[in-house]
């Protein structure tokens, strides 16, 4: 998306918001063992994800960005197969859409933004490198190191903290010492900046300053969108026993899709969740009929070419399960 | 422009350490292919606390080999995402006791994203790792974390014995498309040997062993540094009359079971040899891995001389818990006298 567009920006995030509660709808029906939903933050995912150049960026998620995902047009039913079981990762092919397998560990893939932008910088492609990362993954030494390197070179880094307020249990102020992650940046003489991760347009014009300001040479940028997770840490977690109902009342009040669609037409609107209701069916459709993987593909993928050891292992499998 | 302190590049047949063969093949892997990138905690400049990257970064530029923040995580986390840029990583973790730090990144993402990505992405990293013990060095300074490495699913490790192997197992380890933990025996560094680095990188297939000295009545399983220990030992035994064959084991992971077993089926007794403490070290995997396969031809026990299952010593320690000359020769006897009960 070259320009800010509410239409647009708004649609995705919809589609976001649909799929999400599609996931949990399919998780309690018994068809994803596990989901991270991501209620909430529409705005953060979708308003950054839009602001980059799919032809040269690339993204470094969580295992809660499918607003991020949507937003950059990856297929959604290999997205969510990571939840559904099928792959660890997912299906989707990384290379292709310009985003990362789905990461576990919290942190885990900061750094390898730093490494991606070092080898796009040496390459001279003008790319960009954005990662995803929360308050709570913020804590983590990788985390850290990873903005100290990137400042250190001069990467074209873009680190999107997601904050949403809780670490599972674990509140901002109880996680983040002093506060502010983007104030952490100061401390590496880079840009850091605060932004509204409710309000799309806004994170959509910041994170669009930042990769350009990486494009451009000026180096890395901390951005910190304040949001908030409206739903559990995962389907298994229950926020009724550490936070509060006037607080994710008072957040709903801020919900950054109704916030959108408040100035839109009521046209633009019905067409959009049209669209997301079309979406979801053919996610829905996608996902019951993904299928298990064969189980040959348990002894795949380890290495380019398998060792002998694995095709060893591999046979004896093989035979011990025809008998 | 810092010099070129490696002097002239050897024309044939020439007299070089351990250290000069490994940075001769970082040279020739460098010019070969533009995309091998040497990084770490003071490669550049320095060449290296061991001068294993000595005048690189003034032949190929500080794009090419440059110094990195002092933090192991942040080392391999960036080699991931160069390798995922399409570029060839060769970091090097200073010494063996600080890929520690590093063990997140190596075991959790180095060694899982060609996995999941089914294939997509390769992680075609060198890390370079000076291991073992025997120079009297500080903590951390001296372990031994072939085990570790070799129990990760989709990791190769393997260890060079000597300056002419050094050389080849680094071309290939860095030619090879998945991560390679290489495992150099810094006891070795200076240790010289005559060959020819300008011929052809030699197939050393991975997952193959070397028989470095033959002999019928017993066999020395070992690598890395404990390989020319063994070779003495083979040396006092002959002596006596007793014919050891030493078998350098080289890749750790995978191992070469079929060698093990050529080896040891010939032999009859085995001996294990290692630095890493006893307790899941490897030789518990290379000794079950020749009962399953020799277990008939066998005339005694595997046995194990190892490392004690202790911190790795301080200096004046460090001979005790090393595996000694005499240690290994018991254990020869040991296996030679062995009489079923």
């Amino acid at each position: 998306m070259e320009k800010a567009d509410l239409r647009e920006l708004h649609r995705l995030m919809l589609v976001a918001r649909r799929v999400d509660e599609e996931a949990i709808a399919l998780q309690r029906q018994g068809v994803l063992p596990g989901y991270a939903p991501m209620r909430g933050q529409e705005a953060a995912q979708v308003g950054s994800a839009a602001a980059l150049d799919l032809t040269r960026d690339f993204a470094f998620p969580n295992y809660r960005d499918l607003g991020a995902a949507t937003a950059m047009g990856v297929d959604l039913v290999g997205y969510l197969s990571t939840h559904l079981g099928t792959w660890h990762g997912g299906m989707y092919d990384p290379k292709a859409s310009r985003l990362a397998p789905v990461n576990a560990v919290v942190g885990g893939a900061v750094p390898h933004a730093v490494g991606w932008a070092m080898g796009a910088k040496l390459d001279d492609t003008g790319g960009v490198a954005i990662t995803y990362f929360g308050d709570g993954a913020s804590s983590q030494g990788d985390v850290h190191e990873a903005m100290n390197f990137a400042a250190v070179y001069r990467l074209p880094v873009v680190f999107f903290c997601q904050n949403n307020g809780w670490a599972i249990s674990v509140p901002t102020e109880r996680q983040v010492a002093g506060g502010s992650v983007a104030a952490r940046a100061a401390g590496y003489g880079i840009e850091g900046v605060r932004v509204d991760g409710n309000d799309v347009l806004a994170v959509f014009e910041t994170t669009r300053e930042a990769v350009l300001r990486g494009r451009d040479g000026g180096g890395p940028t901390v951005l910190e969108a304040m949001t908030y997770r409206m739903g559990p840490h995962s389907t298994s977690d229950d926020p009724g026993r550490y936070r509060t109902l006037e607080e994710e009342r008072a957040w709903a009040e801020r919900d950054p899709v109704a916030r959108a669609a408040r100035q839109l037409s009521a046209d633009d609107v019905a067409e959009a969740e049209a669209h997301a209701a079309d979406v979801v069916r053919q996610v829905r459709e996608g996902l019951v009929t993904v299928g298990d993987r064969p189980t040959e593909e348990l002894f795949s993928f380890v290495y380019r070419e398998p060792t002998k050891a694995l095709l060893d292992q591999q046979h004896a499998w093989k035979e011990a399960a025809d008998v | 422009m810092l010099e070129d302190r490696t002097g002239a590049e050897p024309r044939g047949n020439a007299e070089l350490s351990l250290q000069q063969a490994l940075n001769l093949a970082l040279r020739h892997a460098c010019e070969d292919d533009d995309r091998v990138l040497v990084f770490g905690e003071d490669v550049g400049r320095l060449g290296g606390v061991f001068r294993v990257t000595d005048g690189l970064q003034a032949k190929f530029g500080e794009q090419r080999v440059f110094d990195t923040p002092l933090a192991e995580s942040g080392i391999m986390g960036m080699a991931v995402g160069l390798a995922m840029a399409g570029w060839r990583p060769v970091p090097e973790i200073q010494f063996d006791g600080f890929a520690f730090p590093a063990i997140d990144q190596i075991v959790n993402q180095v060694a899982r994203l060609h996995y999941r990505s089914r294939g997509v992405l390769t992680m075609p990293i060198t890390l370079r790792l000076p291991s073992f013990g025997g120079i009297r060095a500080p903590e951390h300074h001296g372990e031994s974390l072939e085990s570790l490495f070799a129990h990760v699913p989709g990791l190769k490790v393997v260890s060079p014995s000597s300056p002419r192997e050094g050389y080849h197992l680094l071309r290939q380890s860095i030619a090879d498309p998945d991560p390679v933990i290489f495992m150099e025996p810094k006891p070795r560094y200076w240790h010289r040997e005559s060959f020819d680095p300008t011929q052809p990188v030699e197939a050393l297939p991975v997952g193959t062993s070397r028989v470095v000295r033959q002999g019928k009545h017993a066999t020395l399983v070992a690598w890395g540094a404990t390989v020319a220990r063994c070779l003495q030992v083979a040396e006092l035994a002959a002596e006596d009359g007793v014919e050891l064959e030493v078998l350098d084991l080289r890749w750790l992971k995978p191992v070469d079971a079929d060698g093990l077993a050529a080896s040891v089926g010939r032999t009859r007794r085995a001996v294990v040899v290692h630095e890493a403490p006893l307790t899941a070290g490897l030789g518990a995997e290379v000794s079950t891995l020749i009962t399953e396969r020799c277990f008939g031809e066998l005339r005694a026990p595997v046995q194990r001389v190892t490392g004690f299952d202790v911190p790795y010593p301080s200096g004046p320690l460090e001979d005790e818990y090393l595996p000694s000359i005499d240690r290994i020769l018991t254990a020869v006897q040991t296996t030679l006298e062995y009489r079923r009960g």
